[in-house]
């Protein structure tokens, strides 16, 4: 009786792990990770930011415009409760990869600008933190590409039967990713006008 | 018109069989600390670094991999460097401290690829300043084993300040790799073993049968002999007992420890050979032309 009894039990634990549900978990886990990095990563390039504006600022304060621009994103972007919650909610995720995408841009102009400065360029500090924010956006598009994959991943299997079937009892969603039109917005190269000058 | 036909079918077909080759290129397996696929260095130079680096790795536990090759086209520099990272696995498990120098040649770029462990002790901007300080003025001069040496020198004596967990003796083994999984297919394991092997071939060969399986599935899930004899001896025993226990009427479900999942230290290097160790990427680093 109690063999037949314990039989049962390991058929039920098996049947729970074969419709997916610790598959669910893990993969859930794994996006929430993923996000956590991307987030952190973004983090870092602001932390960056006031560094790189008042250094630019040393060497080119008539470049208002551009400064003051990166500085309101900044404030922006660090206004955005960037919390693992955010996933659940696609309008708040497009929001949050808007104002980074505007970020992406504020800076890549702000980098455009720079060049127009020979000290500024050739200023070890500049050059040090040009380095850093580099590193950083190819962190961030690292990061971006992993989360896209575990989100692939999530998304997928939670669409497959039969662990759709668990996925609803339990409801667990699919998870918004990355947009193509946000990803070319941010693709696009700055546009430099020499006419101004 | 048939000719017509036939011209555009192999025209697409052409086309098709092109395709593969405009992808991204292929990351070369890893066999070496120096990958030369551009023929730059010469045989004696690609040994002195390969021992340099064979001896640093030996030394202080971290690894160092150098990579030229033609081109990344149509990738960046970065994008393929990445890919590298994540088909090598450089530097050890949850130490993540790799350092890869990619070199492509005929696009005048290179990249230091650092792993997440040593982030800290090359951050990015002194990974810039060794491309474009230490080595980019070298490749410049066309002196490549130069330019890589001393690059593999300055980042060796960054790595040097660093204070890592010490290079492993010979092969490490890890305790912290038990998970609840491993134990509870052991426990199914075992308790069908019991059953069936119990009653097939008598209470002896039935504990010796189900022993060798618990210990054919550890051999499978950990890798270790020594561990794959504890988990039969274990499997063997409990199996004998529950039949002694059975026989009197007492436990009969059979059960307890099939031996726990030990995972093989995330080590490699041993011999002549060279691999990564599991260490992790994060896309730190620096890229330069020259």
């Amino acid at each position: 009786m109690r063999k037949i009894g314990s039989a049962f039990l390991v058929l039920a634990v098996t049947a729970l792990a074969g419709c997916g549900y610790n598959d669910i978990q893990r993969s859930d886990e794994q996006v929430k990770s993923a996000w956590s990095e991307v987030l952190n990563q973004y983090q870092r390039r602001n932390d960056l930011v006031p560094n790189l504006v008042n250094t630019v600022k040393g060497f080119a304060a008539q470049e208002q415009q551009v400064l003051t621009q990166v500085t309101e994103l900044r404030s922006k972007v660090g206004s955005i409760q960037a919390t693992p919650e955010l996933l659940n909610d696609p309008a708040a995720f497009r929001k949050f990869q808007e104002a980074q995408g505007q970020m992406s841009q504020a800076l890549s102009r702000l980098l455009v600008v720079a060049e127009n400065y020979p000290q500024l360029k050739s200023d070890a500090n500049f050059r040090d933190l040009q380095a850093q924010l580099e590193g950083t956006e190819n962190r961030i598009a690292v990061a971006r590409n992993r989360y896209i994959k575990a989100v692939q991943e999530y998304n997928v299997l939670i669409r497959q039967f039969p662990v759709n079937l668990t996925a609803m009892m339990f409801s667990y969603q699919t998870k918004p990713n990355f947009a193509v039109e946000d990803e070319k917005a941010i693709a696009k190269p700055p546009t430099v006008d020499f006419g101004k000058k | 018109m048939l000719r017509r036909w036939v011209a555009s079918i192999a025209a697409g077909t052409a086309l098709l069989l092109a395709l593969p080759a405009a992808a991204e290129v292929a990351v070369p397996p890893i066999a070496a600390h120096v990958t030369d696929l551009t023929g730059t260095l010469s045989g004696s130079q690609i040994q002195a670094l390969e021992s340099r680096l064979r001896d640093f790795e030996r030394a202080k536990g971290s690894q160092l991999a150098v990579l030229l090759l033609p081109s990344t086209q149509p990738e960046t520099i970065e994008q393929y460097s990445i890919r590298v990272a994540e088909a090598w696995k450089i530097g050890r498990a949850r130490v993540d401290d790799g350092v890869i120098l990619v070199i492509a040649k005929n696009d005048r770029k290179l990249r230091i690829e650092v792993g997440r462990g040593l982030e800290g002790a090359i951050p990015d901007a002194l990974a810039k300043r060794i491309v474009s300080d230490v080595i980019a003025p070298r490749f410049k001069s066309v002196d490549f084993f130069g330019g890589v040496s001393a690059g593999c020198d300055a980042l060796i004596k960054l790595i040097e300040g660093e204070a890592l967990p010490p290079a492993p003796k010979s092969r490490q083994i890890d305790l912290r790799g038990i998970d609840f999984q491993t134990i509870f297919w052991f426990f199914v394991a075992l308790v069908i073993g019991d059953a069936i092997f119990r009653r097939v071939f008598g209470r002896v060969t039935g504990a010796a049968v189900s022993g060798a399986l618990v210990g054919a599935i550890v051999w499978f899930a950990v890798g270790v002999l020594a561990f794959a004899v504890i988990g039969s001896l274990i499997g063997f025993f409990i199996t004998l007992i529950n039949g002694m226990a059975s026989r009197r009427g007492g436990w009969t479900s059979g059960g307890g420890w099939g031996g726990s999942g030990w995972s093989g230290g995330g080590f490699s290097g041993g011999g002549g050979g060279f691999s990564g160790g599991g260490g992790d990427f994060g896309g730190g680093g620096a890229s330069g032309s020259w």
